[in-house]
């Protein structure tokens, strides 16, 4: 069965156009927000994200990368993970409101993972949580903030996001697990 | 990768790996909280027949950053002096619930012994192991080299890195030579021809007996610690002699281009295979290895204790 694609590339555009709308008004503005994506696709999202954000206030917005593969809780049980770079913004996240963001909300494990290691990283007012897909069957008792698009799908089925600065296209494809 | 006993059993994109994981796990020490919670509730046993500072002390480093718990076991004051064996020693620490054996042992081979006999199913990571590798040292080596002349990614394509000393007693050469050249890097081993052991031939480098002649082209020049207390012959002449020729002093410094690095694996003898001025000159880093020591270390415990169930 050949996967449906659920988001097309202006719908992406529009997603991320939306969420940047809904962290400005929910935290007031830009100020004291920072933005940081979740390897590898939260990375380029929360950049578009911020990107957005930027140009709707008018000033920068501070963005950054956080790696969760050494606060996972399936050490051991999967093999080695590769790391990803960690990449704060030099003013810290103390007193921030910290948004993360990451393509797929699932789990919400590598979330939980998120979590302790911004508590390692600093003290933030807030953290927020930015999804461009929630598929449910949440396995913890996490929400997303702001979600993109909810995608109601059976256990069977896999959800892929595929963005123009890692895969070439920008596109959410929803099809059979096997077939991934 | 459920141990780590050779450096000449990694190919490049395992090593490759270790370098990259070791380059995300530095920035740890920049932070407040210098610790990742990985490794909680796993053991790591160091367990340390002959003398060491640095590794010993490096391990439990980064053990630690990984949350992981250490026992230290050091072969003095312990019941080895009442003939207890490596079996049984390594048996008693994997019953106080060990997964990770750190050894480093005068016998070569010993850590392939521990690793391969089926004594215990606990992981072995060589430290050292009498004059056969020492395998985190060149990873430790490789990273230092990387982050100083190849701006800390990739590999060592091209680089020509010349060892020099005591050849024949050094484990540290041998496991550089495997890992250097699966990198990319050029080796020259350059020492008296009573300190080249037998067999270089088969090694993937070039051997000289003449110092000077290999500093004009030289990237790096790695000193070796002449190791007296694995010498049970005359070597060379006389210490003085041995430093006049072999030894890296401030003139032959002069000579190596101007990016060159000087690196030693420690501990130094001062004044004879390196001049004080040298070891705290501008070109060394000595102390740079050492802290880059911990952050491989890491990289070759997580490595290690992330496969551990996974791959089975």
């Amino acid at each position: 069965m050949a996967a449906a694609r659920v988001l097309e590339a202006d719908d992406v555009g529009r997603v991320i156009g939306r969420i940047a709308h809904e962290i400005l008004e929910k935290s007031r503005g830009s100020s004291g927000v920072i933005l940081l994506g979740i390897p590898t696709r939260g990375v380029p999202l929360a950049r578009r994200i911020a990107d957005r954000m930027a140009s709707i206030e008018g000033h920068p917005v501070p963005v950054g990368s956080l790696d969760v593969t050494m606060y996972r809780d399936d050490i051991g049980l999967r093999g080695p993970r590769p790391l990803s770079a960690t990449d704060i913004p030099a003013e810290g996240i103390d007193d921030a409101i910290v948004v993360l963001v990451d393509d797929v909300l699932f789990s919400g494990r590598t979330i939980r993972a998120a979590l302790d290691a911004v508590n390692d990283i600093g003290r933030p007012r807030a953290v927020r949580l930015a999804v461009l897909v929630d598929r449910g069957h949440r396995e913890l008792p996490i929400r997303a903030d702001h979600v993109g698009k909810n995608l109601p799908t059976s256990l069977a089925e896999s959800v892929q996001v595929h963005l123009v600065e890692t895969d070439g296209v920008d596109e959410v494809l929803l099809g059979s697990r096997d077939a991934s | 990768m459920k141990h780590l006993l050779s450096a000449a059993d990694l190919d490049r994109e395992e090593a490759l790996t270790l370098l990259d994981t070791a380059e995300e796990l530095a920035s740890v020490t920049d932070r407040a909280v210098k610790k990742l919670p990985t490794l909680r509730g796993r053991t790591v046993a160091n367990l340390f027949f002959e003398d060491s500072t640095r590794t010993r002390l490096s391990f439990e480093a980064a053990a630690k950053r990984l949350s992981a718990d250490v026992i230290t076991f050091t072969a003095k004051g312990s019941s080895v002096s009442k003939g207890e064996t490596l079996k049984d020693t390594a048996l008693t620490l994997e019953a106080m619930g060990a997964q990770v054996i750190v050894l480093r042992h005068h016998a070569s081979g010993a850590a392939q012994r521990l690793a391969e006999s089926g004594w215990i199913g606990a992981s072995v990571i060589n430290a050292g192991d009498g004059t056969h590798e020492h395998p985190t040292q060149a990873l430790l080596d490789a990273y230092t080299l990387r982050q100083h002349l190849r701006g800390g990614s990739g590999d060592l394509q091209g680089l020509r890195v010349v060892i020099v000393g005591d050849i024949l007693h050094s484990r540290v050469a041998r496991s550089n030579v495997a890992l250097l050249t699966t990198l990319g890097a050029r080796v020259t081993l350059v020492a008296p021809p009573t300190l080249v052991p037998v067999g270089v031939e088969s090694w993937n480098c070039d051997v000289t007996f003449d110092f000077d002649d290999s500093l004009s082209d030289a990237d790096a020049v790695m000193m070796l610690r002449v190791q007296s207390e694995r010498m049970n012959a005359a070597y060379f002449p006389s210490a003085h002699e041995y430093s006049r020729r072999y030894g890296l002093d401030s003139m032959r410094a002069a000579q190596l281009p101007d990016h060159a690095v000087v690196l030693h694996p420690g501990p130094m003898n001062r004044g004879m295979e390196i001049t004080a001025e040298v070891a705290d000159g501008p070109r060394a880093l000595i102390v740079d290895q050492v802290a880059n020591g911990v952050s491989v270390r890491m990289a070759v415990l997580y490595q290690v204790l992330s496969s551990e169930e996974g791959a089975a």
